[in-house]
């Protein structure tokens, strides 16, 4: 019975898939597909929290931002060595630029101070931390606590007061200078874009850790409404702190992870313009296909192993697990890091398929609650659930738009007068049907079929 | 004597520049975080689709206003989003009906757990939001837009008579050549900053509208009347002995029915009057609203969840702190430093981009150190 429900509802999915290519192209199929992918790898990674062990962590957002910040951070080029490297070939190619190279020297040697101002400043911010906490820890139980935390507050106070001073005046420095389209922030390691990957993972899966320590615990609404401001001053930060991340300028054109459409059009591949825009897809389709297919087999290893049994005994009796000696607290905060990595690797995964960085663009919609819908729908506790959601959701949110287009036009043409305002300005709106579509779509599934299209299913003795 | 004006500017200053837009923005979440803890208290789950549900109540009083403007009728003095606010607050009310008929009731009577509710409330945002974008649109639209009238549809002597000089022009349409007639429906307005500057002498001032008054004064109106509502009527003390404890309330002969269709009446009342306040004072754009829903949960949680008290405090005290951690200081220090101390740069805790993280913070912090809120609210 089971079997057959995978068989059936993958058959669709395919269906769903050549339909779209036949008869809207392959282009578009081919880029639902690898988005749909990528859905389904944060999908897993929602799964892995919420079906595995019952958090409802409605942070995803923040997590997938952290993921994307990490490819700029990764692989994009230092901006005073772009600077350099700028400098050096203008005084190659020739003298009549004497102004812009004297400017950008000027720029380049400030640039270089205010960089060293940073670390110093960072360092000193950290030692002020470090002393703050040493102090709190040795001054525990020996002077009354008042004079603790007045020490402890004037050394904090007082390292920031000497942090702002460097800082503030350095960052002005590094947000205006530069050379090139993406200068005036710090700019990257330009380390290869897929080591950004496991770092935007990794670095996702160390904001889990923090924030497990302060949210874990609560209630589930609780955890939902605390993760979700915190995904919103992630959000914050990556706008606003434009040294690091340039902020709302973005970050254009990452490098790319597979050869890009024009490299394929030249030796040694020399294909034609339809192909090499189709394989640059396939390719970064198959990577993307690679990634989840090792995601699925590490998660469906953890999920039947005895740590797969105690998560699911933890998420369906929290008391009677932790009276039998689990440490219930450590083990959410253990799922909550795994499945935050795989959330980071989906972050970072969009981003180096738009090749670009656009904070302003983190709607809790998007990149929080459809993710949430795709576990619903496909089946929370289920990895292929996750899968199919992911595909099956963004297949529905991509295609509700020129469906409500159709039906829009359908009705103007036949139904109103399509002339008339009330019907030019209901077309207009056709995009807004997504959220309409997916309100009831989530509605729907949780009334009649709670458990999604591929339930749970429970080996038991 | 020159250091006492120096205070009153600086009063003044904190007075314009903190004071009153904190009261205005606060008495709009503090009606907001009333409906959620409402929702909460009684039906147990966190309320996601409430800013949606609000800015539902501004499109109406927004469509409400458009419509009226369309046939040539202004109601200046008064701002018409209140002529509008009753019908808003009952479609708001059949709207909220509706939908716990249609979704929650269904999970109520299959006692599902919260966060069952907390994810259909998840599908109901969806639904909501893009119901008000597909209707009104996500583009930011004001209560008192310009409106413009070919010369003969209106009688523009009456209409200088009523919004005055400023607000009637009359110009050519350069693409048909006639003579139209462009209307902008002004606030009304007490005194401005300048008339209060040249009326008292003061380096500093403040302004006061009709708008920032109502706000203010009707959400004081609604807390004592809530607040007797379910002090004394029978109602409402049924509706609290429900919010305490359920299965006593129901052993006592209390109708869920009607503990229900009383909650999510004056959470939707509510929510039209806290949406349609915002909009007249900012602006109606969904995704703002959408955005209100988080320092809303601050105000209720700080508050203590479930207690209406803690959510009238809570949300002035979410509004005072994003306004207060946020401002610059620096006007107010040269007010009360002597002159060599003066400040030249900034004097901000932080920018004013971090409003809406301060509220998280304050969340994240009471979460940590009193999840029970200021209240002691319940923890399920």
């Amino acid at each position: 019975m089971n079997n057959q429900r995978y068989w059936i509802s993958f058959g669709i999915l395919l269906l769903l898939f050549v339909l779209t290519g036949w008869i809207q192209g392959w282009s578009l199929a081919l880029n639902i597909l690898t988005i749909g992918l990528i859905s389904a790898v944060m999908a897993l990674g929602l799964n892995i929290q919420w079906g595995y062990a019952g958090l409802f962590n409605a942070g995803v957002m923040g997590f997938a931002a952290i993921g994307a910040i990490a490819c700029v951070l990764i692989s994009m080029p230092w901006v005073s060595d772009v600077m350099q490297i700028g400098l050096e070939d203008l005084l190659k190619s020739s003298e009549d630029q004497k102004k812009s190279i004297t400017a950008l020297q000027l720029d380049l040697s400030r640039r270089l101070v205010a960089e060293q101002q940073i670390g110093i400043a960072w360092v000193i911010g950290a030692m002020s931390a470090l002393v703050a906490w040493l102090m709190n820890r040795l001054l525990r139980y020996r002077v009354p606590s008042w004079i603790r935390i007045v020490l402890v507050v004037v050394v904090l106070s007082i390292g920031l007061i000497l942090f702002r001073g460097r800082f503030d005046d350095a960052i002005r420095v590094i947000e205006s200078t530069g050379f090139g389209d993406n200068s005036k922030y710090l700019g990257g390691l330009d380390f290869p874009i897929i080591i950004a990957w496991f770092v935007g993972g990794g670095l996702a899966a160390l904001a889990a850790w923090i924030i497990g320590k302060i949210a874990l615990g609560l209630r589930s609404d609780y955890l939902a409404i605390a993760t979700l401001g915190i995904s919103e001053i992630v959000i914050a930060l990556l706008k606003n702190e434009g040294w690091l991340t340039r902020g709302v300028l973005n970050v254009t054109g990452l490098p790319s992870l597979v050869p890009t459409v024009k490299a394929l059009q030249l030796a040694p591949y020399n294909l034609d313009v339809e192909a090499s825009l189709l394989m640059n897809k396939l390719a970064f389709l198959i990577i993307v296909t690679l990634f989840l297919i090792v995601f699925l087999w590490l998660a469906a290893r953890a999920l039947h192993s005895p740590w797969g049994r105690m998560m699911r005994a933890i998420r369906d009796n929290e008391e009677a697990a932790s009276a039998m000696g689990k440490n219930v607290v450590m083990r959410h905060r253990q799922v909550f890091i795994f499945g935050s990595f795989l959330l980071g690797v989906g972050g970072a995964m969009l981003a180096t398929l738009f090749l670009q960085f656009e904070p302003a663009g983190y709607n809790p919609l998007r990149f929080t609650f459809l993710i949430w819908v795709m576990v619903i729908v496909g089946g929370s506790g289920n990895n292929l659930g996750s899968v199919i959601g992911g595909l099956l959701i963004w297949f529905v949110w991509i295609q509700a738009e020129p469906s409500a287009y159709w039906v829009f036009n359908f009705l103007g043409d036949y139904v109103f007068d399509s002339e008339g305002e009330a019907a030019q300005i209901l077309i207009e709106r056709a995009p807004q049907m997504r959220t309409l579509v997916m309100g009831f779509v989530l509605l729907i599934v949780l009334r009649y079929a709670p458990r999604g299209i591929l339930p749970e299913t429970l080996q038991r003795k | 004597m020159e250091y006492l004006v120096d205070l009153a500017n600086a009063f003044l200053w904190m007075f314009n520049f903190l004071i009153l837009p904190a009261l205005t923005y606060g008495s709009t979440l503090a009606l907001g975080a009333l409906g959620v803890t409402l929702i909460f208290g009684i039906l147990r789950f966190a309320h996601f689709a409430h800013g949606d549900m609000m800015a539902f109540g501004a499109m109406i009083s927004l469509i409400g206003v458009e419509l009226l403007n369309r046939f040539g009728y202004f109601s200046y003095p008064i701002p018409a989003g209140l002529l509008f606010l009753p019908i808003a607050m009952i479609l708001t009310v059949l709207l909220a009906l509706v939908l716990d008929q249609t979704v929650y009731k269904y999970y109520r009577r299959v006692k599902s757990p919260p966060v069952v509710f907390v994810m259909a409330s998840i599908g109901v945002m969806f639904l909501l939001n893009g119901l008000t974008r597909l209707i009104k649109g996500p583009e930011l639209s004001v209560f008192n837009a310009q409106q413009t009238f070919s010369v003969e549809s209106i009688n523009v002597s009456s209409l200088i008579k009523q919004l005055g000089e400023r607000a009637v022009r009359i110009k050519t349409d350069f693409s048909t050549k006639e003579d139209i007639v462009q209307v902008t429906e002004p606030e009304f307005i007490f005194f401005t900053v300048r008339e209060f500057k040249a009326a008292t002498g003061f380096a500093e001032g403040f302004g006061l509208d009709l708008i920032q008054v109502t706000t203010f004064v009707s959400a004081v109106v609604i807390f004592l009347g809530l607040y007797f509502f379910l002090k004394r009527t029978r109602t409402g003390k049924a509706m609290r002995a429900y919010s305490d404890n359920e299965e006593l309330a129901l052993l006592s002969g209390i109708d869920p029915q009607r503990v229900v269709f009383f909650t999510w009446t004056i959470a939707g009342c509510l929510a039209a009057v806290a949406g349609t306040m915002y909009g007249l004072d900012k602006g109606y754009k969904p995704f703002t609203y959408f955005q209100m829903l988080l320092p809303i949960f601050a105000a209720t949680i700080v508050g203590g969840i479930g207690h209406p008290q803690g959510a009238i405090i809570g949300g002035y005290l979410i509004a005072f702190s994003e306004i207060v951690i946020t401002a610059n200081y620096k006007k107010v220090a040269n007010y009360l430093l002597p002159e060599q101390l003066e400040v030249v740069g900034n004097l901000q805790l932080l920018g004013t981009e971090y409003k809406f993280s301060v509220s998280f913070l304050i969340l994240v912090i009471v979460l940590l150190f009193r999840p029970t809120g200021i209240f002691r609210g319940k923890v399920f």
